[in-house]
């Protein structure tokens, strides 16, 4: 019974670290985008007289597509364009469960985990549902009628597909050092120190492989300088034809992926949930783990978002190239001399 | 002439540039370098310590427009020194005017120095294109764009047709 309230309450607290973040980050891709071209930005939303630098503006947008009329092309297939949206956000929801928030904990002569979802291979279920996204860009696309939601669909099928392989690639190396799928033992793999200073996370031991996921996690969540399947300026994109509450979802379901991605990078590059020479034990232990993953995962987003605010969108052969030809080979490439390094290392 | 051809060598792209990883780090280099020197001079003001401001950002409504000296606005008809309009109701500028905007009734003056006066001078500021040809045209220099105002929105047509007693209040 214990165990079911606190699966639940970790459950809630991974729904909103992500939601919660989200909409944090609808603010801060304003914000950070206007601070670093000499601009103000959003920050005309007040509530009585109070604009708090404009962080009354996610829930103006949220109010906004809420009460904006919910239309359906004519032409669209009815049920299948009211699921796309859920499709998408919830496979990106799902992928939250496995990131491990934070390690073990004993507190009142339990052991608590602060993953909500522990299994033996956490990788593989986040890897699986980012790729399950994809279902709903492509069903979006495909069944709203309108040929540039269709194009936005292929593209989006096309990109996301090509990331997707290389993410796997890509994870491969770290991986097999660490020795696991479980995310939970790939944190711990990275607690040690080399020369008892430099603690051994993977963006140490996988620099190649930290530089491709990057490349390829913004790629696999549609963000720019991959944003070909939304292709704002060109074809819109896949919600081309979406509206109110269902676009929003899209767009939180694109936080969402760019969290996940981050999360992971933060897992499996950045030592997760630890600090370097800081035990964590007890109730302040598991805060500060939380803590410390989530500053964590935004220090990879701001880097993300910058690069977002900072780079124009790629051409889509380009895009394809990059991943196919570029990214994939040197993702094998670094696994292989990873494996053989191993080999003559032992 | 002679068409000529001047041919123009693209740079040359190593690895280094073909990679996108150095020249990636350059560009993020230069926005970094934007966000955190505005971000500390944001703070700094907020501070309420004196530092240079950390946006461009003219707030409109708020803070009055910034327009450019010679900046093309609403039309001002000039006076004479005894306060009398310049205006000898020659119609050129309403000839010349592209958005035919202007109307001008003309009407005997009783100056005999003068021919004509104007006895209306209409602008339709909803039709104005703020070309400035009514200003080159005007041989008596009675017409001008610099009245500054820019916020010349109405609620009805009828009221962007601007009349003479209009035209020539002073806004500066």
């Amino acid at each position: 019974m214990i165990l079911l309230a606190w699966t639940a309450v970790k459950v809630g607290y991974a729904l909103a670290f992500g939601l919660g973040l989200a909409g944090f980050l609808g603010w801060v891709e304003r914000k950070q985008s206007a601070v670093a071209q000499d601009r103000i930005g959003a920050n005309r939303a007040q509530i009585f007289g109070w604009r708090l630098i404009g962080l009354f503006h996610p829930i103006a947008d949220g109010i906004k597509l809420i009460t904006k009329e919910d239309f359906v092309p004519a032409r669209a297939l009815r049920p299948f364009h009211a699921l796309a949206p859920a499709l998408s956000l919830g496979c990106c929801l799902l992928c939250l469960a496995a990131l491990p928030f934070g390690g073990t904990v004993e507190v009142f002569g339990r052991v608590w985990s602060l993953q909500p979802f522990e299994s033996r291979v956490g990788l593989v279920y986040v890897l699986a549902f980012l790729a399950l996204g994809v279902h709903g860009v492509v069903m979006a696309g495909y069944v709203s009628g309108s040929n540039y939601g269709l194009l936005g669909g292929l593209r989006g099928a096309a990109q996301m597909v090509a990331y997707e392989v290389c993410m796997a690639a890509i994870l491969a190396a770290p991986m097999f050092l660490y020795g696991t799928l479980d995310l939970q033992e790939a944190v711990l793999a990275q607690g040690g120190y080399w020369g008892g200073w430099l603690p051994t996370w993977g963006v140490f031991r996988q620099p190649l492989a930290f530089v491709l996921y990057l490349v390829a996690g913004t790629a696999a969540s549609k963000r720019i300088p991959f944003d070909l399947p939304e292709g704002e300026a060109e074809i819109v994109g896949y919600h081309v034809e979406y509206s109110g509450m269902k676009f929003g979802m899209f767009m939180i379901s694109d936080f969402v992926e760019n969290i996940v991605v981050c999360g992971l990078g933060a897992t499996l590059f950045l030592g997760g949930w630890g600090i370097p020479f800081v035990s964590l034990a007890g109730a302040w232990g598991g805060l500060l783990m939380l803590a410390s993953f989530a500053v964590k995962t935004c220090a990879l987003l701001f880097l993300l978002m910058q690069v977002r605010w900072t780079l124009p969108r790629f051409r889509v052969d380009q895009l394809l190239d990059l991943g196919w030809k570029s990214v994939l080979p040197l993702a094998l490439l670094n696994f292989l001399a990873t494996v053989w390094g191993a080999w003559l290392w032992r | 002439m002679a068409m000529t051809v001047r041919p123009v060598s693209r740079p040359r792209r190593g690895l280094l540039e073909q990679s996108y990883l150095w020249e990636v780090a350059r560009g993020l280099g230069v926005t970094f370098r934007h966000f955190f020197i505005n971000l500390a001079r944001h703070c700094l003001r907020l501070a309420g310590l004196r530092a240079e401001p950390g946006a461009v950002t003219i707030q409109y409504p708020d803070e009055p427009a910034v327009l450019g000296r010679r900046a093309r606005t609403r039309h001002r008809l000039l006076r004479r020194p005894d306060g009398s309009p310049r205006c000898t109701a020659c119609l050129l500028c309403e000839t010349i005017c592209p958005a035919r905007c202007i109307r001008i009734t003309a009407e005997e003056s009783p100056d005999p120095a003068v021919e004509k006066r104007a006895k209306t001078f209409d602008i339709d500021l909803g039709m104005c294109v703020f070309c400035g040809h009514c200003v080159e045209a005007c041989p008596v220099d009675a017409i001008h764009m610099d009245a500054d105002q820019v916020e010349l929105a109405a609620y009805s047509r009828g009221d962007m047709i601007w009349d003479m007693p209009a035209l020539m209040r002073d806004t500066k």
